[in-house]
């Protein structure tokens, strides 16, 4: 004979698990994985980073960009096999904590330009060649872009940078010596800059003389 | 065709699909169906037309899943008189009553299913309806001949 006990209550009772199996690695390994993110924090503040099978693709200042934003920005462009999944992203925030600590002056994590086209893209990766500790102008990446009088264009493309911090765009300031803008905020370019021991205003004077 | 971040669905519905599989297939094995299920939710993501309805969508795929599963258990269709006697497994997050489970697992499964997604994830018997791809007093009677079984056994 069994217990009595009142079947619908007993079935509403089902555990919900502690914590859900990972599908990351497994995703992974069948090539359904289309973008990996993590969200960190950093001295810079809370960080979230994005890959594909490429490489990076994404970098986001939480402050300044809303999480599910970036996420559904990265679902619409890339694709909508969005994963958090801590892996694929252990390169590229190894070698931003060393870059913070001051062990690391180049990225070499490979990056996924699939989210810049044109102009845009082509200034930005004139921006990733600026090397660091040393800081250049809006005109010039213009220029080296293939349109030296589309500054104020590159500034644009430089506000839309999807891969901040390792794509330099801090390195890029006004030619009269002005900060100009930063997608994360002027506070934080001054921090970046400092990282690096860069004096903007010195160095483009030396630059233009 | 708008899709959210496929994350955001396992953050929404994530909890009930494993839930609703722990019902189907027994909690040692709900890990494993649960992986499957993404895995193949995933395989057909960016091919998905309509997103009206994310969570019956998920559930099907793991109602399909859970289906395999038992019939590669040979499980599928075993009288309830002849289950082997089960190992109780409460440490492991399975319900309190192992002897209702072995009791609904012995269920045909159109009506161990019904009876899943109508308890234990609350489901209304639309979305009955569409998981099981039947018509809603399909799902009604199916729950109700269930319901009826387990109170004879447990109620006399």
């Amino acid at each position: 004979m069994k217990p009595s006990l009142d079947p619908e209550q007993a079935l509403r009772a089902v555990p919900v698990p502690e914590s859900l199996p990972d599908i990351g690695p497994a995703a992974a390994r069948d090539g359904l994985l289309d973008v990996a993110y993590v969200i960190d924090d950093s001295p810079v503040g809370r960080l979230l980073l994005a890959a594909t099978p490429r490489g990076l693709v994404r970098l986001a200042y939480l402050d300044h960009s809303d999480e599910d934003a970036v996420l559904e920005h990265l679902a619409s462009h890339v694709s909508p096999r969005v994963l958090s999944a801590a892996k694929p992203l252990d390169e590229p925030r190894r070698e931003l904590e060393q870059y913070f600590s001051g062990g690391r002056r180049e990225f070499d994590t490979p990056l996924d330009w699939q989210l810049v086209h044109g102009f845009g893209r082509r200034v930005l990766e004139a921006t990733a060649r600026v090397p660091f500790g040393s800081v250049t102008t809006y005109k010039r990446m213009a220029t080296e872009a293939g349109s030296p009088r589309a500054a104020r264009a590159a500034g644009n493309a430089l506000g839309a940078n999807p891969i901040p911090i390792i794509v330099p765009c801090h390195r890029v300031l006004h030619s009269t010596g002005g900060l100009g803008g930063y997608t994360g905020g002027l506070d934080r370019k001054r921090l970046l800059l400092g990282i690096e021991g860069s004096s903007p205003a010195e160095q483009l004077t030396l630059q233009n003389s | 065709m708008i899709l959210p971040p496929f994350q955001r669905l396992l953050d929404s519905h994530g909890p009930d699909l494993h839930r609703f599989l722990n019902a189907m297939v027994g909690h040692v094995d709900a890990d494993d169906c649960y992986q499957e299920t993404c895995l193949a939710a995933l395989r057909g993501y960016p091919r998905l037309h309509d997103a009206s309805n994310l969570r019956s969508w998920l559930l099907t795929i793991g109602h399909h899943k859970a289906i395999d599963l038992l019939r590669a258990r040979g499980r599928l269709a075993i009288p309830m008189d002849e289950l082997p006697e089960q190992p109780s497994a409460n440490a492991h997050g399975e319900p309190p009553d192992d002897g209702l489970w072995d009791s609904v697992r012995a269920l045909p499964a159109k009506q161990r299913t019904a009876l899943a997604l109508r308890y234990v994830v609350d489901a209304p018997y639309t979305e009955i309806s569409a998981v099981m791809e039947t018509s809603e007093d399909a799902a009604r009677r199916n729950v109700h001949e269930a319901i009826k079984r387990l109170r004879l056994e447990y109620q006399r």
